[in-house]
């Protein structure tokens, strides 16, 4: 694991943001509501009453996702690297920070008091659960967890620890890691909303990629153009013919996205196939082309 | 293939038994929702993981997988009146309901009643109603096979001796000797169109006649037995067909189903109209060009070449 991730969390600033957003969207008396259960919980009420509170959050929130302004975004951010609320619904900020008012003196105690929650949870519940686990206590306690959600079929509730989510590239290992990314283009969700994926790019899932990208191509069914962020760092001179292929595929984000991988190649040999395509290299140079610019809706260059 | 366009709902199906076909078909054939009441598998379950697996699987998997085919899915929790005979496993059942009794999608407990009508299977109704009550959930109601008009009548005294509001009660499985006294009483009376064991659809044609759309809907109750996971959408066709008016045919195969079932908050009419508003996917807004291709479902019907 690289020193580089920041895995600090201040959890009372957390649990602050997490007040302060839910007392502006929700009625006074849904307030007053919530603010009692999360006193009951942080006293060490029975954990009944602990998991039925965390059910029934929706029914006093409601489902709806809140306009969220930058400079609380930032803070967030700030809060812990990584965490995006504003793709969260005013349900998971309420489970969250009843989470995150569970008494947590004890990690063991805690983390049994999480299992139950897990065994029994809806799809929702299972979405927010995984949504928080870079939030709360003990947060590497939860590995085997996140990585038993990564094999669900349930495309939420994997989404909701592979997208907009820093735990994975926390404290996934490289095999977990890699399988996180490998299922999410399986299953098509967007390669670029994985946070640290170019941090946590490594040699062998460039390999898993151009194997995958073989396959798909045996079986003359498409790629995501994303694949290629996965594969030109690490492309050597071997790949010459696959981004050849990918330089002339028919789709104009393909060859984009080929391009980009090119030029960031260590090999000469990759990146002068770039030569061949003065449109393209000319959009690279001038830094119109990226990877940025490929996944924000301008996905080619004309 | 339908002959109309009728939108229905199918309050009582068991899709855990059913293919990913039947779902496909169900959808084409105007089926918008589907409530799965918790019930057996078909031979006793031995110990108390199997229901939480179960129970797990109807408010998980199951409820994702009818949304793939643009169907919502409920459920209802409970311990049927068959296994409530085993006590020492009832009672660890009894204990697992509270977790399960208020999650998303569940809209009542059931289904619950009797089966043969012992003291165990009256002990662990009462029980279920008593928790229905405390926790302010509707109830679905399996009347039983044998002795069918005298166990719909206690399942009834039950719920009124418990103090329950027959409009939070819907009593399932009814036919031409139980229904009188269901409307009479103030209860939803459902009906199952199964082949064989319970009604057949010409016959629910007669009913409607006879009682008009008041509080009368219909279900399937398709499992894995010899059943019809169509036969609410053919009995509406069939209803028009013989000329019941198409404001009654939606209420008895629509309508009064959302109507009852709705008083639980957890089934909304937008839920199917305008499902992006709730989707629990919403950790991102669809980018067609680099999520890929959706399925064609088409495909797995009416195409020889599979790709």
């Amino acid at each position: 694991m690289s020193a580089a991730i920041n895995r600090s969390v201040s959890l009372s600033s957390a649990v602050e943001l997490l007040q302060h957003w839910l007392s502006s969207h929700l009625s006074p008396s849904q307030w007053v509501w919530f603010q009692e259960q999360q006193t009951q919980i942080a006293q060490g009420a029975p954990l009944r009453r602990f998991f039925a509170a965390f059910s029934a959050v929706p029914r006093f929130t409601g489902k709806a996702t809140v306009e969220m302004p930058a400079h609380e975004q930032q803070q967030a951010s700030v809060v812990c690297e990584g965490w995006e609320p504003q793709w969260w619904s005013l349900d998971q900020m309420g489970r969250t920070l009843l989470l995150l008012s569970l008494p947590h003196d004890n990690p063991a105690t805690y983390g049994r008091s999480l299992d139950p929650l897990f065994t029994a949870a809806d799809v929702r519940e299972l979405v927010a659960l995984y949504q928080a686990l870079p939030l709360l206590p003990y947060p590497e306690q939860h590995r085997a967890r996140a990585a038993e959600g990564i094999r669900s079929n349930m495309t939420p509730v994997f989404n909701a620890i592979a997208l907009h989510n820093p735990y994975p590239a926390r404290y996934f290992d490289e095999g977990a890691w890699n399988q996180l990314v490998l299922k999410a283009m399986f299953v098509g969700s967007p390669l670029h909303l994985i946070w640290g994926l170019d941090h946590r790019a490594n040699p062998t899932l460039a390999q898993m990629s151009i194997d995958y990208v073989h396959e798909r191509w045996a079986a003359h069914r498409t790629i995501t153009p994303e694949i290629w962020r996965l594969v030109g760092r690490f492309a050597g001179a071997d790949l010459r013919a696959d981004l050849d292929r990918a330089l002339h595929d028919a789709d104009p984000v393909q060859r984009s996205a080929a391009a980009i991988a090119c030029s960031q190649s260590p090999a000469a040999e990759i990146r002068s196939l770039l030569n061949h395509d003065p449109d393209l290299q000319r959009a690279l140079q001038e830094g119109r082309l990226t990877w940025h610019h490929l996944t924000h809706d301008q996905h080619h260059v004309e | 293939m339908p002959l109309s366009n009728v939108t229905v709902i199918d309050p009582h199906i068991h899709m855990s038994s059913r293919t990913t076909y039947d779902y496909l078909i169900m959808r084409e054939w105007g089926i918008v929702a589907v409530i799965e009441p918790s019930f057996w598998l078909g031979q006793p379950r031995t110990n108390a993981g199997s229901f939480q697996d179960y129970f797990s699987s109807l408010v998980g998997w199951e409820r994702f997988r009818a949304s793939q085919f643009g169907i919502q899915h409920y459920c209802t929790i409970g311990l049927n009146p068959k296994e409530a005979n085993n006590e020492p496993l009832a009672e660890q059942v009894m204990e697992l309901l509270p977790l399960y009794a208020c999650k998303e999608g569940v809209v009542a407990i059931g289904e619950i009643g009797y089966d043969d009508m012992t003291e165990a299977e009256d002990r662990y109704f009462r029980q279920q109603l008593q928790l229905a009550k405390e926790l302010d959930l509707l109830v679905t109601i399996h009347t039983p096979h044998r002795n069918k008009k005298a166990g719909t009548r206690r399942s009834m005294d039950r719920c009124i001796e418990l103090g329950l509001d027959p409009a939070r009660v819907i009593i399932d499985h009814n036919n031409e000797e139980t229904v009188d006294e269901v409307l009479a009483r103030g209860f939803w009376a459902a009906f199952t169109i199964y082949p064989m064991t319970k009604m057949g659809n010409a016959r629910m044609v007669e009913v409607v006649k006879q009682y008009g759309c008041d509080r009368i809907m219909i279900d399937s109750s398709a499992d894995w037995g010899i059943s019809d996971p169509l036969a609410v959408p053919k009995t509406a066709q069939l209803m028009l067909e013989e000329g019941i008016p198409a404001a009654q045919v939606r209420a008895v195969c629509y309508g009064n189903a959302l109507a009852a079932y709705s008083q639980s908050g957890q089934m909304q009419e937008a839920d199917w109209l305008d499902p992006a508003a709730v989707d629990p996917n919403h950790l991102f807004n669809g980018n067609s060009v680099l999520r890929g291709q959706e399925p064609n479902m088409q495909s797995i019907r009416d195409r020889m070449l599979i790709e």
